[in-house]
Formats: C-alpha cells, sequence, structure tokens
C-alpha cells in the first residue's frame, strides 16, 4: 500500500467540474511532480488532499488512514506539511515563532500550562525550541530566527515557510510551486535544499511547479494535469517527449 | 552632515546630550534601586509633605503630582513644581543612585538564588512605595484602585483585540455580569439586605471568601461570552464586532430591567472588600497568568490567527480552539475587573457599563498598543491618570483626550508600544554601564 492514495477524486465548484477522476499513489520517499498550465486545478488538488476543500467523490489515504472529511488542522497533524503558492507567512511574527507553532500539535501542556507555566510547559517549550533551530539550520536561516519574517529577503521568507511545514513531522511534503517569483541563483538553491531536505529527513515530496527545469531535475514521476484531468503520467523524460503534454503547454501545430 | 538634517540641529544636540549625561550617571541603575528610590520619596512625603506644600504656599500636599492644582490655580504651578523636584525628583535620583551598585549586587544575588524570588521581593516593593504614597489621600487610594482595575480590564481585552486580531465590544458586558454577579453574592452572603435577605455569614469570613466570589463572577462572564463567540466564530470578519456589540447592549438593557438587581438604580451597599492590597494583587495575577498566556505557543496560535488562519490550519493549529480558549480567558478577566469595580465603586448601575465604558477601555488599549503586554500597562497607567488630571478642565478633558488618541493613531498607529514582549528577568536584572558608544 502506498502512502498517500488518492482514488477517483472528482470535485465541483458549483456546476463547474474542478478535478475529475483523480488518481494518486506516493510511495515513501518518493519525490513526485504535478504540472499543468494555468487554470489547470493543480492547486485545486492539493487544497482538496489538505483539506480547505472537501472532495464531491472519492477516496483519500495517508498511511492507510482515511483523510475525506477531517479538518486540515487533522489532516496536518496527520503528518502532512505544505507550502503555499504566494507566501502565508504570519507577518508579525519572529522567523523562530513560525517553526515553533506548527509544532502545536505536539504540545500536551494544554491550558493549564498556558495560564500557570507549569514545568512541563517549560520542559515541551524547550523542546520546541531546540527542532525549530535545528531545522532552521537543515534549511540555513539560522541567522534569522530572532527577525519579523516581512523584513526578510524572498528566497529566505519561502525557506520560513518550508521550515515551518517541517516542523509538523511530515510524512509527506506538499509544496506548491516552492520556487515562484525566484530568480536563477534563489532557484538552484532552492532546489538544493529542496534534495537536501529529502536525504535527511527521507519523507516524500509531491511538487506543483510550472517550472519544467524544477519537476524534471527534482521528480521521479511526473502528472500532467488540464482541465482537471490528467492527461499523462511518467518518467521525466517520458513527459518531455509526450504529445499531449506538449500540446497542452505550446498549443498544436495548425496544418496547412 | 546633510543640509536637510539641519533643520533642527540644537534641539537634536540638546536631547541627545542630556540622554549621554542619563546613561553616564543612570543606565548602570536596576530596577530595585528605582523601587528603593520610590519607597524613600513616598515616606519623605509621609513625613514632610504636607509642612513642605505650606511652606512654599500650596495647601497641603499635591495629591496628583499638582496636576489638579496647577489647572485649578495657574499661580501655583511653580510651587508645584518645585514640590515636585524636592519630594520625588531629587529623593528618588539620589537614592537610585546612591544605592545602584549594591542594589545590582542584591539583584544579581536574588536571581542566582530564584528568579521568581526575585520577582516577588521587586512586587512587594512596588506595593509598599504605592501604599505608602496613597496613604496620604483617600482620592490617591481611588485613583490607584481604579487604575490597577483598568490595567486588568485593557490587557484583557488587548489579547482578543491585540493579540487575536478580532474586534469584540464586549467588554463592557463581560465586566457588567461579574459587576453584578460579584454584587449579588456578597451582598447576599454578608450583607443584610432588604432585597435578598438577613445576614448568613459571620462578616470576618468576607475576604476570604471574596476570592471565591470573584473567580465565580468571571466564570459567569465566560458563560457569557460562550454566547457570543458560539455564533460569531463560525465565520470571520466584522460579525463578531457586531454581534458582541449587541451584546453589550442586550446586558446593559437586561440589567436596566431586572427589578431584583434594582432596575436603572443600580445595586449598592456591596462590603467593602476592594482594598488596596486585594486589587494589587488580582492585578498581579492578571498581569501573570495573562503574560504566560500570550507567550506560550499555545497562546501564539493568537497571532496565526490574527496573521493568517489558512495557514494556521495547515500548521496543525485547532483556530477554534485557540479562539474559543482566548475569548472565554478574557472574559473571565474582565468578569473579575467587574466584581473588584463593583466593590470599590460599592456601587453597580447598569448605565456605567454602556458604549462609554467601551470606548475608553478601547482608547486605552489602542493608546498603549496592540500586541503588548507592556503596551496595556502603559496606556491604562497613562490613560486614567490623564483623565484624572485634566479633571478640572471638566468638559474639556473630552476634546483634549480625543485628539491626544487621534494624534497617537496618525503618529503611531498600532499604539505607543505595540508588539513587544513582556519579560520580567530584563526588568529586574542587574544592569550594566552604557559605555558612549552605546
Amino acid at each position: 500500500m502506498a502512502l498517500l492514495e488518492v482514488k477517483n477524486m472528482t470535485h465541483y465548484f458549483g456546476g463547474l467540474r474542478a478535478v475529475h477522476d483523480y488518481n494518486l499513489f506516493i510511495e515513501a520517499g518518493q519525490i513526485r511532480g504535478l504540472i499543468g498550465p494555468n487554470g489547470a486545478g493543480k492547486t485545486t488538488i492539493f487544497n482538496l488532499i489538505t483539506g480547505i476543500y472537501r472532495p464531491s467523490e472519492g477516496t483519500i489515504t495517508l498511511a492507510g488512514e482515511n483523510l475525506v472529511g477531517l479538518e486540515p488542522y487533522q489532516i496536518a497533524a496527520k503528518g502532512l506539511g505544505r507550502t503555499f503558492q504566494n507566501l502565508q507567512l504570519w507577518r508579525h511574527m519572529s522567523v523562530l515563532d513560525h517553526v515553533r507553532l506548527s509544532q502545536y500539535s505536539k504540545i500536551s501542556y494544554g491550558i493549564t500550562g498556558a495560564f500557570f507555566g507549569t514545568s512541563l510547559r517549560h520542559k515541551q517549550e524547550k523542546e520546541i525550541e531546540e527542532k525549530a533551530y535545528h531545522l532552521l539550520e537543515l534549511v540555513g536561516i539560522r541567522h534569522f530566527a530572532d527577525q519579523i519574517v516581512t523584513n526578510l529577503p524572498y528566497g529566505a521568507q519561502r525557506r520560513v515557510e518550508l521550515a515551518r511545514a517541517l516542523a509538523l513531522d511530515p510524512k509527506i511534503l506538499f509544496l506548491d510551486e516552492p520556487t515562484a517569483g525566484m530568480n536563477p541563483e534563489e532557484l538552484i538553491e532552492m532546489m538544493d535544499i529542496v534534495r537536501h531536505v529529502h536525504e535527511q529527513l527521507g519523507l516524500a515530496i509531491f511538487v506543483i511547479e510550472h517550472r519544467m527545469k524544477v519537476v524534471m531535475d527534482l521528480c521521479e514521476r511526473i502528472q500532467t494535469l488540464v482541465f482537471g484531468e490528467v492527461v499523462a503520467e511518467g518518467t521525466p523524460e517520458e513527459i518531455r517527449n509526450n504529445p499531449v503534454v506538449i500540446e497542452a503547454y505550446l498549443g498544436k501545430e495548425v496544418e496547412a | 552632515m546633510t543640509a536637510v538634517s539641519d533643520s533642527y540641529p540644537r534641539q537634536k544636540k540638546w536631547f541627545s546630550s542630556l540622554a549621554e549625561q542619563w546613561n553616564k550617571w543612570f543606565s548602570d541603575v536596576p530596577m530595585m534601586a528605582w523601587l528603593i528610590g520610590g519607597l524613600f520619596s513616598a515616606i519623605l512625603e509621609h513625613f514632610i509633605g504636607n509642612p513642605f506644600a505650606q511652606l512654599i504656599g500650596m495647601p497641603k500636599a499635591p495629591v496628583l503630582f499638582g496636576f489638579l492644582i496647577a489647572l485649578k490655580t495657574p499661580i501655583l504651578i511653580p510651587p508645584a513644581i518645585l514640590y515636585n523636584i524636592v519630594i520625588y525628583a531629587i529623593p528618588v535620583l539620589a537614592v537610585a543612585r546612591a544605592l545602584g551598585n549594591l542594589s545590582n549586587r542584591v539583584a544579581q544575588w536574588m536571581m542566582d538564588k530564584s528568579i521568581v524570588f526575585s520577582t516577588i521581593v521587586h512586587i512587594i516593593l512596588l506595593y509598599l512605595t504605592l501604599q505608602v504614597w496613597a496613604d496620604l489621600s483617600d482620592y490617591r487610594v481611588l485613583v490607584l484602585k481604579l487604575t490597577l482595575i483598568a490595567i486588568m480590564v485593557t490587557l484583557s481585552l488587548n489579547v482578543v483585540n491585540g493579540y487575536m486580531g478580532e474586534f469584540s465590544c464586549s467588554h463592557p458586558g463581560f465586566m457588567a455580569l461579574g459587576a453584578y454577579a460579584a454584587s449579588v453574592l456578597s451582598i447576599i452572603l454578608f450583607v443584610n439586605n432588604d432585597l435578598f435577605g438577613s445576614l448568613h455569614l459571620p462578616a470576618f469570613l468576607a475576604p476570604f471568601v471574596f476570592p471565591f466570589i470573584l473567580i465565580l463572577s468571571g466564570l459567569i462572564s465566560a458563560v457569557g461570552a460562550l454566547l457570543v463567540a458560539v455564533p460569531s466564530f463560525r465565520t470571520r470578519g466584522d460579525y463578531l464586532a457586531i454581534i458582541s456589540l449587541a451584546f453589550t447592549f442586550i446586558i446593559k438593557s437586561l440589567f436596566e430591567n431586572l427589578e431584583v438587581f434594582g432596575g436603572p438604580r443600580g445595586l449598592s451597599g456591596q462590603p467593602d472588600l476592594s482594598t488596596l492590597p486585594v486589587v494589587f494583587i488580582w492585578a498581579m495575577i492578571c498581569i501573570w497568568m495573562i503574560n504566560n498566556y500570550v507567550t506560550s505557543t499555545f497562546g501564539k496560535t493568537m497571532n496565526a490567527v490574527r496573521d493568517g488562519e489558512m495557514a494556521a490550519d495547515a500548521m496543525t493549529i485547532n483556530t477554534r480552539r485557540t479562539k474559543m480558549v482566548t475569548f472565554l480567558f478574557a472574559a473571565f478577566w474582565a468578569g473579575v475587573a467587574g466584581g473588584l469595580l463593583a466593590h470599590v465603586l460599592r456601587y453597580v448601575n447598569p448605565s456605567s457599563f454602556g458604549i462609554q465604558k467601551l470606548a475608553e477601555v478601547l482608547a486605552m488599549v489602542y493608546f498603549g498598543g496592540l500586541n503588548s503586554v507592556v503596551g496595556s500597562i502603559v496606556g491604562a497607567v497613562g490613560m486614567n491618570l490623564l483623565s484624572e488630571a485634566l479633571r478640572p478642565l471638566e468638559i474639556y478633558k473630552w476634546i483634549i483626550i480625543p485628539i491626544m488618541i487621534i494624534l497617537i493613531m496618525i503618529y503611531r498607529p498600532t499604539g505607543l508600544i505595540a508588539f513587544r514582549d513582556f519579560d520580567i528577568k530584563k526588568l529586574i536584572r542587574p544592569k550594566q554601564k552604557k559605555g558612549p558608544e552605546a
């Protein structure tokens, strides 16, 4: 059984069919890619799996556990970390606090600890902080720990999102266009970090990307989505030469 | 220096040289020495305040740093200033400086023992200073009690409006619930009253039962908060503001129409249980608990809810739980503050928990600074003292204070001291001298 299994997932926005009969099987430790033109429904698929929308039909399981119908925070706590296409950082908070907060599901000191500062709280807060520093180290922004996120350069903000998603101990990580808006230099750094994280933590990764270079380099298998339907699936090499994909991205040749 | 920054060089120079002098003399004076200095000057005033005031031409020692006198009879401004300098400024500065090095050593020693111990010693010093200072007149005691209660209310509203970024208008309602609950309980238990029947418990028990009365009235407020929270936290946006405003009006008209609680005339005859030490202890507990909450990872989820609920959800944070806990917690403290207030004034009526109360509390929160415990303390103390000091201006007070708030909103939109953590360790630790380069 695969780590993440999505079977026959279909979703309607009112009368509009956004996703049709979508299937996905990701094994532990695999890196998978999802490509497709704008508006194909890539982010919708992310939002369906992470619980922001509830699919109209279909089943989703993570490590054998059902995800359909759970709240987003419950799904996240089961081990599904994600980043967002347009940064969703908490703008008044320090980098360290970001990485601490996404360990929320690990704390058990509850209301008593929060109000009265029990010793359990001090112990857990210390663990949380240590882990946060460790993750910041891993993505290479430890020196920014006490900065407010909005003061950081764009590339570093992306890394904060990554570290924050890693802090909830994910079994699988969803990256929604991790290199959007980056210059070539930042892009290469980001790819290195993703590879590094993958090696270090051994988690499965599911990437949405626009830039072919990124998906082709990172992913073992790639799906191509057009109008909510998977039109092609295969290794990067297969996808690159698939006429349907080329058509979806570049259009059809007009026969004279 | 460029030509642009030349516009007011003199003022800048004067200011920076003053700051330099200050650093040279007082940067290594710890909090402890300041508190001892304050205590010394309060004791000094206790003994020579009145004779000295008469000597320099004032009828008696000014109750609130001479603001009231200065506004009533402007001719007494110079003696009032002289009084402040001789009785407060010089003794505080002299004692603080003289004991600076010694208290640094003591503060270090206490810190090494335990931070809790050190904190308690500092709080006791603060209390003694306030107690001796307030001893001189009943008016000071009253102002002090009201200020401490205002701190509690402001802090608890800041938790919702500042830390969590929701706009709640129901604090007067919560205070009313707390005030009435505490009043009714203490009147039933300890006062012979034709409304609720005869005396049940001996009076000497009152101070021991009072904490339970307050906790209970806080819990009753929290139940009221549940009524607001359940419908309004299903969605985001302005709903909470509208529902909570309605809640305040409902509570007010409820008490106006309940004849058993005295209707619009209100309730009076509460026993005198909110003494200065009682109010002070409750205010300290309130600050301590709220500070605990907002600095914990559990409590910081409030900021995540404020700055991006979608991301909070995706990061395992149960946002609904956060909102509920926070809102009920804030309501609890508003209720406790209401109960204390009822026993300070020993009178409650519905009209004191209306829209004007709301404006007052909101002003204190936004004046002091959002998302900041220190800000709320500064806001509550500042606004309360200001409004007392400007009392002789009567109606013009309500022109000056709003203008000040508007100015604050223009130049510091988030308030005086916003987005700052309150670190008790930093406050009470021994200080080192700042070099000229610092």
